[in-house]
């Protein structure tokens, strides 16, 4: 675990904000690690199983949405995510909502930890003073407020950003149906 | 083979040193190239099934096992890399689905591994009565290897050059495994394919651990005359040791000098405890929980006592039961973890303030013990102060720590750190003694396995050696000659065959215990130990014992197999045999019946059982 924990709020949000950039951004989804780092897409594949083995079961790729769809399916799964945006949450009191909220962050969080590594891209304090310098990477940075003449731009960070260092996907079973979010249950 | 082959074959081809933790509830891998010494041990993520078609690399692997039924999965569902249709899962995905099928789900299967009282290698778990005649149980010891097995696949996969077979493994057990558990872990390491084996005790890794993670400045935190307690509280099982800091030549060495005993108590019970005590407030008007909103409810008290044992700026914690259907909103049950019950239920209940003179509650005799022996008494605090009692050196009320190592997931937490510091500085105070140094470990999730890597490591010639032998002394049981009395059993003598301390390749001769066996002929002994009589050598006779000076261990035994020499009468020449102990490379006590005049050059022998089978 880092040791800049962001806020509880803050790590819903970016939760939530990966879950949607990666659902309905398909080709983010399938390169979001690369885009973000800014290496080769085919480095993504890298946790992929090696063609080494013989008794190899698993695809060597997958389509972008699969990826999509396997994350989807495990916030369902750790943190009843699926479950939580399919509720019409009007009238639902505060502290029950508070209490879903929970059990969503904690899976959430278990989920973005364990296949992203997230890091801040600026290293100072939010609120302190911040200079960009000529030839910045404006994928990176963005400059808002007043924007007027030629870098050096002095002003002050208002947030650190982020970026997924790594990502590092689940293998799925040739067979598996990704659209499957979560099976119906059946008690016997 | 002989273990001495498989400790030569690790140095000829061992490339890394691999070191698994096979933990009651959570097992770890952690590597070590032995040839480069600027690489540090590295955490090995596990491959597992996670859910159905989905396999993901984590830190631990989950010691649990699945019996899928026959048509519950879709093909291809529990594909592994290296196995297609698995009939025994084991992993994160056994666990959290076992919660639902609970009937076939095996779990804990670490403690009923050094349970004595149960047949272990027969098919007993999951443990308890079913009626399906199709679910194909488990041994304890098969558990045990699936789980090996499990690793050795992932390892071998990755590293198809160098596989885990050929490397030198470090497997950790509780420094509180008797002989017939450590033969069985043994066992099974060598059914799952690991040849080059060496057992190291859990506490002894966690400060293996701790030495690698300080490089040399521990020598700036630790000098000789220090005394280390290992305070190592798993999710199944809470284990002590005391090593000491001595001079060795010029240099420093640790010896471990005490072992406690074994202890089913840690940190599940803390999260049951909990989860009990919040049932009926989540239940509220409603149903009773099922199996599954009960399995939650634990997560969930574990978590809620996580997060107020790490802030202690946290009043209250919610505990959430979500509903089992898809209306989150509906039938989510809640309840409140206050601070005050929290410490009243776990840091009072588990840690209670005592005085170094406490002992610890015994279960009532002749109570019916079905199922798991947990400890009677849930007060850690109370097994330590028995444990340090015990140990004291002459002139000592009891034995006095200078130093204190934690490990294991509960004692990540502070302030369960600062109650057991508290309460042992308060005796160590009060004996006039110097308070207790913390030394401050990592990782303490991984830890066990990381030590046992680095162990491998300093067994090729890189660091320090704990050394310390057997941490206890073995005893057989011989009758005292004596008229017979009906209805009177001649009194047992105790007489030591492998004493305390007894180091890793030696062997010792039991002089004056001959037997006149014929082949065929089996050898019996009762069997028994002792966590304190340290000075006893080998042969040293007791004619009587206080309670708690020896324990009794189950029978030994040992059935004369081979050729019968017989002449040319058809009278069979009985075999002379003597009694041999002595502590394999692979760390495991070994009690043979040798045979004192030898056909040729062979002296033949007979490994006497620590686990014998019940025949049926």
């Amino acid at each position: 675990m880092s040791a800049e924990s962001p806020g509880f709020f803050s790590r819903i949000g970016i939760a939530f904000s990966l879950f949607f950039k990666v659902l309905f951004d398909a080709v983010f989804a399938g390169r979001a690690a690369a885009q973000l780092t800014g290496a080769p897409a085919p480095e993504l594949q890298k946790d992929e199983p090696a063609p080494k083995a013989k008794l190899e079961a698993l695809p060597p790729a997958r389509p972008p949405e699969t990826a999509a769809l396997q994350l989807l399916s495990a916030l369902q799964r750790e943190g009843r995510f699926v479950d939580f945006v399919q509720e019409d949450v009007t009238g639902v009191s505060d502290a029950d909502l508070g209490a879903a909220a929970r059990l969503v962050h904690q899976g959430a969080r278990k989920v973005v930890g364990g296949w992203f590594t997230i890091e801040a891209i600026w290293p100072g304090d939010e609120g302190a003073a911040a200079v960009v310098q000529p030839g910045f990477d404006a994928r990176r940075i963005r400059l808002v407020g007043n924007v007027t003449g030629e870098p050096p731009f002095r002003g002050t960070l208002s947030h650190h950003g982020w970026r997924a260092s790594d990502a590092r996907l689940p293998s799925l079973s040739t067979n598996a149906d990704a659209t499957v979010l979560a099976p119906a249950e059946v008690e016997l | 083979m002989s273990a001495a082959d498989t400790a030569a074959g690790a140095t000829r081809m061992a490339q890394y040193v691999v070191g698994i933790d096979l933990g009651t509830s959570n097992c770890a891998v952690a590597v070590a190239p032995i040839g480069d010494a600027k690489l540090p041990v590295a955490i090995f993520a596990i491959p597992q099934v996670v859910d159905a078609g989905v396999i993901e690399a984590k830190r631990l692997l989950p010691s649990f096992l699945y019996i899928p039924a026959d048509a519950e999965f879709a093909e291809g569902a529990l594909t592994l890399p290296w196995d297609s249709a698995p009939k025994l899962l084991a992993g994160a995905f056994a666990r959290d689905h076992g919660a639902k099928v609970p009937d076939r789900q095996v779990s804990s299967s670490k403690s009923w591994l050094c349970h004595p009282g149960v047949d272990r290698r027969g098919p007993i778990l999951p443990w308890g009565k079913t009626d399906d005649p199709t679910l194909r149980k488990v041994s304890p010891l098969e558990t045990a290897a699936r789980l090996l097995m499990h690793i050795r696949k992932a390892f071998d996969r990755e590293h198809p050059d160098t596989p885990i077979g050929e490397q030198q493994v470090v497997l950790t057990v509780p420094a509180s495994f008797d002989p017939a558990a450590r033969d069985l872990t043994a066992e099974a390491a060598k059914a799952a394919g690991l040849k080059n084996l060496v057992l190291l005790e859990e506490p002894q890794a966690a400060l293996y651990a701790w030495l690698d993670s300080k490089g040399d400045a521990w020598r700036k935190e630790l000098s000789v005359g220090d005394r280390v307690l290992v305070v190592d509280v798993g999710g199944g099982t809470t284990d002590f040791s005391l090593i000491e800091v001595a001079a060795d030549g010029d240099q420093l060495g640790l010896r471990r000098v005490a072992v406690g005993d074994h202890i089913l108590l840690g940190g599940d019970n803390m999260d049951y405890a909990l989860a009990y005590a919040l049932k009926k407030e989540v239940q509220g008007d409603g149903d009773e929980l099922d199996a599954w909103q009960m399995h939650v409810l634990v997560q969930s008290a574990r978590v809620a006592k996580e997060a107020l044992l790490s802030s202690e700026k946290l009043e209250r914690h919610s505990v959430i039961v979500p509903s089992r259907g898809s209306r989150l909103f509906k039938k989510t049950l809640k309840a409140e973890l206050s601070r005050e019950r929290l410490t009243q239920m776990v840091i009072d209940g588990f840690f209670p303030d005592c005085a170094p003179s406490a002992v610890p509650a015994q279960r009532r005799a002749g109570l019916a013990q079905v199922g798991l022996p947990y400890a009677a008494d849930p007060g850690i605090t109370r097994h330590l102060a028995h444990f340090l009692t015990r140990n004291a050196r002459p002139g000592e009320a009891f034995a006095m720590p200078t130093a204190i190592l934690f490990n294991g997931g509960v004692l990540q937490s502070k302030a369960i750190e600062d109650r057991v510091v508290a309460i042992l500085n308060g005796w160590l105070t009060n004996a006039g003694a110097e308070k207790l140094k913390v030394l401050l470990g990592a990782e303490l999730d991984v830890a066990v396995a990381r030590g046992a890597a680095a162990y491998g490591l300093v067994r090729a010639g890189r660091g320090l050696r704990i050394r310390g032998g057997i941490a206890r002394s073995y005893y057989i049981g011989v009758e005292q000659p004596m008229p017979a009395v009906p209805g009177y059993e001649p009194p047992v003598s105790a007489v030591c065959i492998a004493p305390f301390g007894m180091e890793e390749g030696t062997e010792l001769h039991l002089e004056g215990a001959t037997f006149g066996l014929s082949v065929g002929d089996s050898a019996r002994f009762r069997f028994f130990s002792s966590a304190t009589r340290r000075a006893d050598t080998i042969g040293v006779e007791l004619a009587s014992w206080k309670p708690d000076e020896l324990e009794e261990l189950p029978t030994i035994e040992t059935t004369l197999e081979g050729d019968v020499a017989t002449s040319s009468v058809g009278w069979q020449a009985p075999v002379e045999v003597g009694l041999f102990s002595s502590v394999t490379p692979l760390g495991t006590l070994l009690l043979e019946c040798v045979e004192l005049k030898p056909i040729g050059d062979e002296h033949r022998r007979w490994k006497l059982e620590f686990d014998v089978r019940e025949k049926a």
